[in-house]
C-alpha cells in the first residue's frame, strides 16, 4: 500500500488552522473573522447558503486567494505569500465544485501530471533523459496505477476522464487530490450533480478514505444527509459571518442556521 | 513651450483619431465575438480605396464641386466598406463558427482573410501608389503661433463625434443592449430570443463603416494610398484597442488618443526611426502594469 | 536481429536520410535551388514545431515567433562574422577562419540561448495575463525587436547584415562539405527530438496541464510560471537557432525579413497542421514550403491563392490536418517503430 496507514492519533499538532481570517473583495467582505483548527484526524464539514463564502474560504486556504486579514497555517507553517503549488507541498489538496480533470489527458496522466511538484528531474534531465528520469517515471506510473487499482478506476488507465460517466468522474478527482499525499484533504461539493445512490456510495468512499490513508477531511456539501453522516463537526457560514458550530443535530436546530436557509418569516 | 506643447497636442489627437477610428472595429467585433478581427486594418484600406475610386469618380466623371463629393463619398465609402466587412463575417468567419471550430482557427482565417485583401489590392491595382483627390481646400490658420488645418480640425471632431454615436448605439438602443448581452452570455442570448446572427452582422457593418470612415480621413489628410497600409496601422490600432481594454469603446477611443500621443511625442523627442520602438514599449509597460487595459474588467475564473 | 532493427530503425533511417541529402548535395545532383528549398524546409519544421509548443501545447497564443527568430538571426550572424571573417566594420577576424568548422554549431546554439532570454519578454507578462492580451505583448514583442535591430547602426541598421557566406567559405575551406544542409539537418533533427521529449514527460506534460485547466495545474502541485517561463524560453530559443540556420543560408538578414507576416506564416503552418500535434506541425511545414515554392511564379497572386486555400482548408478541417492527434494515432503500425507520446 502505498500511504503509510498510520492510524495513531497524533493530538498534538492541527493539521489545518485559521485565525482571524478575513477576506475582502472590494467593499465585499467575503469572510470575517473566521476561525478553524482541525486535527490530524478531523472530519469536519462547511454549510451555508449559496455564496455564503464556502469556496472562498476553500481557495484561501489552498493558496489562491491570500486573506486580507488573518493567518492560515498547514501543519504548523503559515502559508502566507505561498503560491498554491507550494501550499499543496505543505499536504493540501483540493477538489473542485465542477469538476476540474485535465480533459484531454488519460486518466493515468491526470494522477502522474498531479505528482508535478515531487518530481526529482526537471527540464535538462527531462531531455536528457538521464537514470533519475527513468527511476521517477517508474516510481510515478507505478504509484498511480496501484492508486487508480485501490479505487476500482484501473481499468480506465487509458481512457480519457470525458468518457468516464461523471460519478466516476468525481471519484477520479478525488483519486487525483489524494495523489498528492495531502496531510489536508479539501472536498468543495463531491455530492453535486450525483444521483441518491452514488450519494450512498460517495459517503463510503469519504469514509473509507478518512479510515484509510492518514488524512484530515474537510467538506463543504449541499446534501444534509451526507453532511449528517460524515461529519463530526460542521461549521455553517452566512455572508461570510460563521453563524453556527457543532455536531449535526446541534446546527440542524441552530435558529440562526434555519433562518439563513429558510428566511426569518419561516420562522 | 506651450504653444509647440499644443501644437503637438493636436497634431497627437489627429494622429490619434485614426488610430481611434480602427480600434473601434477590433473592439466591437471582440466585444461581440471575442474574435480578434485580424482583418480589420485591411478593411481600413479597403475603405481608403474605396473612398479614393468614389471620390475620384464623382470628381473628374460628373465633374461635381468638392464638397459635393464629399458628401456623396462618406455615405458610399461607409456603406460599401460595411459590405466588405459583413461579407469576410458571411463567407469566412460565420460558417466556421458554426462549425464550432476552435476560436484560434477563426483568427487566423482572419488573418488570411487580411492578406488576400492586401494582395488582392496589389494584384489588381498594382504597385503604383494612388494619389488622393483634394476634395476641400486646406486651410491653415495660425493662433498665437499654433498652427492647424481645417482638415485636422475636421478629422478629430468626426472622431470624437462618431465615439458619442457609438457609445449612444452601444449603452442606448435595443441593439447595443443585445451586443452587450451577447458579450456576457453567449448562449443564453438566443435563448432570449435575440436574432444572434443579426446582431453580430449589425456589429460588423459600424464597425467597419467607421474603419471606411477612417479610410477616407485618411486619404484626405495623407494623400498617397498603398496596399499595405491598412497593415501596421491596423497592428497598432488593436494594439491600441487593448491597452484601452478591448471590449470597451471608451477603451478603444482613449487607446487610440493615448497611442498617437506616445507616437508624436517620440518622434517630437527622438530621431522618427524610435517611434515603433518607444511607443511599443510603452504600450507594454501599460499592459504589464494593467494586463487587460485601462478599461478592461479583469474576468475572474470561478473555481 | 529483428528487434535491434526495429529498436533502431528510425535513428538509422534518419541517418541513412541524412547521409544521401548530404552526399546528393556533395555531389551537386541536387540543384542549388532544391537544396535551399530543402533547407528552408528544415527551418520551418523548426520554426513550426517550435511555435507549436505555445500555441498548441500551451493553448497560448503567440504570434511573434519572427521577433526571436530575428534576434537568433542577428546574434549568430553578427559572431561568427566578428570571429571569423575579415568585417569592414568588426576588422580582421579574432579567431582563425579554420576553427569556423568546430564553431559553427556552437554560435547557432548561442543565437538560440539569446533568443531564449529575449523570451522572457513575453514570458514574464505571462505569468499575470493570457489569452488575447498576451496575443498583444507577443505582436509588440516582435515590433520591439525588430525596431530595435533597425536602431542599431553598428550592424547595419535596417540595411541589414551581411558576410555569413565568408563564414560558410571558410568551413568549406577546411572541409569540403555541403554544411549548411548538414547542420539544418541536424539542427532540425535535434530540434523534433528535444520537443517529443519534453513533450512525453510528465514534466513537460505540465504544459499541457496548464492548457487544459491552470486552476487545477497550479492546485495539484505544477509551478505554473516555471513550466511558462521554461516552455517560452525553450519555443524562442528553437525559433532563435531557427534564424542564425536562416540567416547563414540566406548570406544576408535585414529586420524586415522577420516581420509580422513571417510571423504570420508560422501561425498558419501550426494550425494548418492542428494543435499540439508535433507530427502534424512537421507535416504542415513541409507542406507549407513546397506550396509555398510551386506558387513561386504567380508573383504577387500567390500571397492571394495561399491564404484562399487556407480558408478553404480550414472550413473542410476546422482543427488542421491532424487534429491534436500524432501520426502514430492514424497510422497504428507506426507505433511499432517510434513512440511519438
Amino acid at each position: 500500500m502505498i500511504m503509510q496507514m498510520q492510524n495513531t492519533t497524533k493530538e498534538s499538532a492541527p493539521v489545518l488552522e485559521i485565525s482571524d481570517m478575513t477576506q475582502r473583495f472590494g467593499g465585499l467582505t467575503a469572510i470575517a473573522d473566521f476561525n478553524v483548527s482541525l486535527g490530524p484526524d478531523a472530519m469536519a464539514g462547511l454549510i451555508g447558503p449559496n455564496g455564503a463564502g464556502k469556496t472562498t474560504a476553500f481557495n484561501l486556504v489552498s493558496g489562491f486567494y491570500q486573506p486580507t486579514e488573518g493567518e492560515i497555517r498547514i501543519c504548523g507553517k503559515p502559508t502566507a505569500g505561498l503560491k498554491p503549488h507550494k501550499v499543496t507541498a505543505l499536504g493540501v489538496a483540493r477538489t473542485f465544485q465542477n469538476i476540474r480533470l485535465w480533459n484531454q489527458m488519460t486518466v493515468l496522466d491526470n494522477i502522474r501530471v498531479a505528482q508535478h511538484g515531487k518530481l526529482d528531474y526537471g527540464f535538462f534531465k527531462s531531455i536528457l533523459r538521464t537514470s533519475d528520469y527513468f527511476e521517477c517515471e517508474e516510481r510515478i506510473e507505478k504509484e498511480a496505477r496501484e492508486l487508480l487499482k485501490i479505487f476500482e478506476l484501473d481499468k480506465y488507465v487509458d481512457e480519457y476522464p470525458t468518457n468516464l460517466p461523471y460519478g466516476l468522474q468525481r471519484k477520479l478527482e478525488i483519486v487525483r487530490a489524494l495523489s498528492e499525499k495531502p496531510k489536508l484533504l479539501l472536498l468543495d461539493e463531491p455530492a453535486a450533480g450525483l444521483n441518491s445512490a452514488d450519494i450512498q456510495e460517495l459517503i463510503r468512499l469519504i469514509r473509507w478514505i478518512h479510515d484509510t490513508f492518514d488524512v484530515s477531511i474537510w467538506l463543504i456539501e449541499h446534501h444534509m444527509d451526507v453532511m449528517m453522516e460524515l461529519c463530526d463537526d460542521i461549521k455553517v457560514i452566512d455572508f461570510g459571518q460563521t453563524i453556527a458550530e457543532g455536531t449535526a443535530d446541534h446546527v440542524r436546530n441552530h435558529p440562526a442556521v434555519i433562518s439563513a436557509y429558510l428566511g426569518d418569516d419561516n420562522l | 513651450m506651450l504653444e509647440s506643447i499644443i501644437q503637438n497636442l493636436i497634431n497627437a489627437l489627429q494622429w490619434g483619431s485614426f488610430y481611434a477610428l480602427i480600434a473601434l472595429g477590433y473592439t466591437m467585433v471582440y466585444g461581440v465575438l471575442t474574435l480578434i478581427n485580424f482583418a480589420h486594418g485591411d478593411v481600413f484600406m479597403v475603405g481608403a480605396y474605396i473612398a479614393f475610386f468614389a471620390a475620384t469618380f464623382i470628381l473628374s466623371t460628373l465633374g461635381l464641386p468638392g464638397w459635393v463629393a464629399l458628401a456623396l463619398t462618406i455615405p458610399i465609402t461607409m456603406i460599401l466598406t460595411s459590405i466588405v466587412g459583413v461579407s469576410l463575417e458571411r463567407i469566412a468567419y460565420r460558417p466556421l463558427r458554426r462549425k464550432g471550430a476552435h476560436r484560434l482557427y477563426v483568427v487566423i482565417t482572419a488573418l488570411m482573410c487580411g492578406l488576400i485583401l492586401e494582395n488582392g489590392n496589389l494584384a489588381i491595382f498594382g504597385a503604383s501608389r494612388k494619389a488622393f483627390p483634394e476634395l476641400i481646400s486646406v486651410h491653415v490658420y495660425t493662433i498665437g503661433g499654433v498652427s492647424f488645418t481645417n482638415l485636422k480640425i475636421a478629422v478629430i471632431g468626426t472622431a470624437i463625434l462618431s465615439f458619442f454615436i457609438l457609445q449612444w448605439i452601444v449603452t442606448r438602443t435595443k441593439v447595443g443592449m443585445a451586443m452587450r448581452a451577447i458579450s456576457y452570455d453567449k448562449f443564453a442570448v438566443p435563448l432570449m430570443g435575440i436574432p444572434i446572427d443579426n446582431i453580430i452582422v449589425i456589429t460588423f457593418i459600424l464597425g467597419s463603416a467607421f474603419a471606411g470612415l477612417a479610410g477616407l480621413l485618411f486619404g484626405m489628410s495623407y494623400p498617397i494610398l498603398e496596399p499595405y497600409m491598412g497593415a501596421l496601422i491596423g497592428w497598432k490600432a488593436f494594439i491600441a484597442a487593448v491597452v484601452g481594454g478591448i471590449g470597451d469603446i471608451r477603451g478603444a477611443f482613449l487607446g487610440g488618443f493615448l497611442l498617437g500621443a506616445v507616437e508624436i511625442l517620440v518622434v517630437a523627442v527622438f530621431p522618427s526611426t524610435y517611434r515603433d520602438l518607444i511607443a511599443f514599449t510603452v504600450l507594454l509597460v501599460i499592459l504589464s502594469v494593467k494586463p487587460t487595459g485601462l478599461f478592461g474588467i479583469a474576468k475572474t475564473t470561478k473555481i | 536481429m529483428l528487434a535491434l532493427f526495429r529498436r533502431y530503425s528510425v535513428q538509422l533511417f534518419l541517418v541513412t536520410l541524412g547521409g544521401v541529402i548530404t552526399y546528393l548535395a556533395y555531389q551537386e545532383a541536387i540543384g542549388l535551388y532544391y537544396l535551399s528549398v530543402l533547407m528552408f524546409m528544415g527551418v520551418n519544421i523548426i520554426l513550426s514545431t517550435s511555435l507549436n509548443l505555445v500555441n498548441g501545447n500551451m493553448g497560448e497564443f503567440s504570434c511573434g515567433h519572427a521577433g526571436f527568430m530575428c534576434v537568433g538571426a542577428y546574434v549568430s550572424s553578427v559572431l561568427g562574422v566578428l570571429l571569423f571573417s575579415k568585417d569592414k566594420i568588426f576588422g580582421a577576424p579574432l579567431l582563425d577562419p579554420s576553427l569556423a568548422i568546430y564553431f559553427f554549431p556552437l554560435i547557432i546554439i548561442i543565437g538560440g540561448i539569446a533568443a531564449a532570454v529575449a523570451g522572457l519578454l513575453v514570458a514574464l507578462p505571462s505569468f499575470k495575463t493570457r489569452g488575447d492580451y498576451l496575443a498583444i505583448i507577443t505582436i509588440a514583442a516582435n515590433y520591439i525587436i525588430i525596431s530595435f535591430i533597425e536602431n542599431l547602426g553598428v550592424i547595419g541598421g535596417s540595411r541589414g547584415f551581411m558576410g555569413m557566406k565568408k563564414v560558410l567559405n571558410a568551413m568549406r575551406d577546411s572541409v569540403d562539405l555541403p554544411w549548411m544542409v548538414i547542420w539544418v539537418f541536424i539542427f532540425t533533427i535535434f530540434t523534433i527530438w528535444i520537443l517529443r521529449r519534453y513533450n512525453s514527460s510528465t514534466f513537460g506534460k505540465g504544459v499541457s496541464a496548464i492548457c487544459q485547466d491552470e486552476v487545477a495545474a497550479e492546485i495539484m502541485s505544477v509551478n505554473t510560471n516555471k513550466m511558462k517561463a521554461i516552455t517560452f524560453m525553450l519555443s524562442s530559443g528553437l525559433a532563435g537557432v531557427a534564424g542564425g540556420l536562416f540567416a547563414y543560408i540566406i548570406g544576408y538578414v535585414n529586420p524586415g525579413s522577420f516581420n509580422i507576416l513571417k510571423s504570420t506564416e508560422v501561425l498558419v503552418m501550426v494550425y494548418l497542421g492542428g494543435m499540439a500535434s508535433l507530427s502534424g506541425a512537421v507535416i504542415s511545414a513541409i507542406f507549407f514550403t513546397i506550396l509555398l515554392e510551386i506558387l513561386r511564379p504567380l508573383q504577387i497572386f500567390k500571397w492571394v491563392i495561399i491564404p484562399l486555400i487556407l480558408i478553404i482548408v480550414m472550413q473542410f478541417r476546422p482543427e488542421g490536418i491532424m487534429g491534436n492527434r500524432e501520426l502514430s494515432d492514424v497510422f497504428p503500425w507506426m507505433k511499432r517503430f517510434y513512440k511519438f507520446k
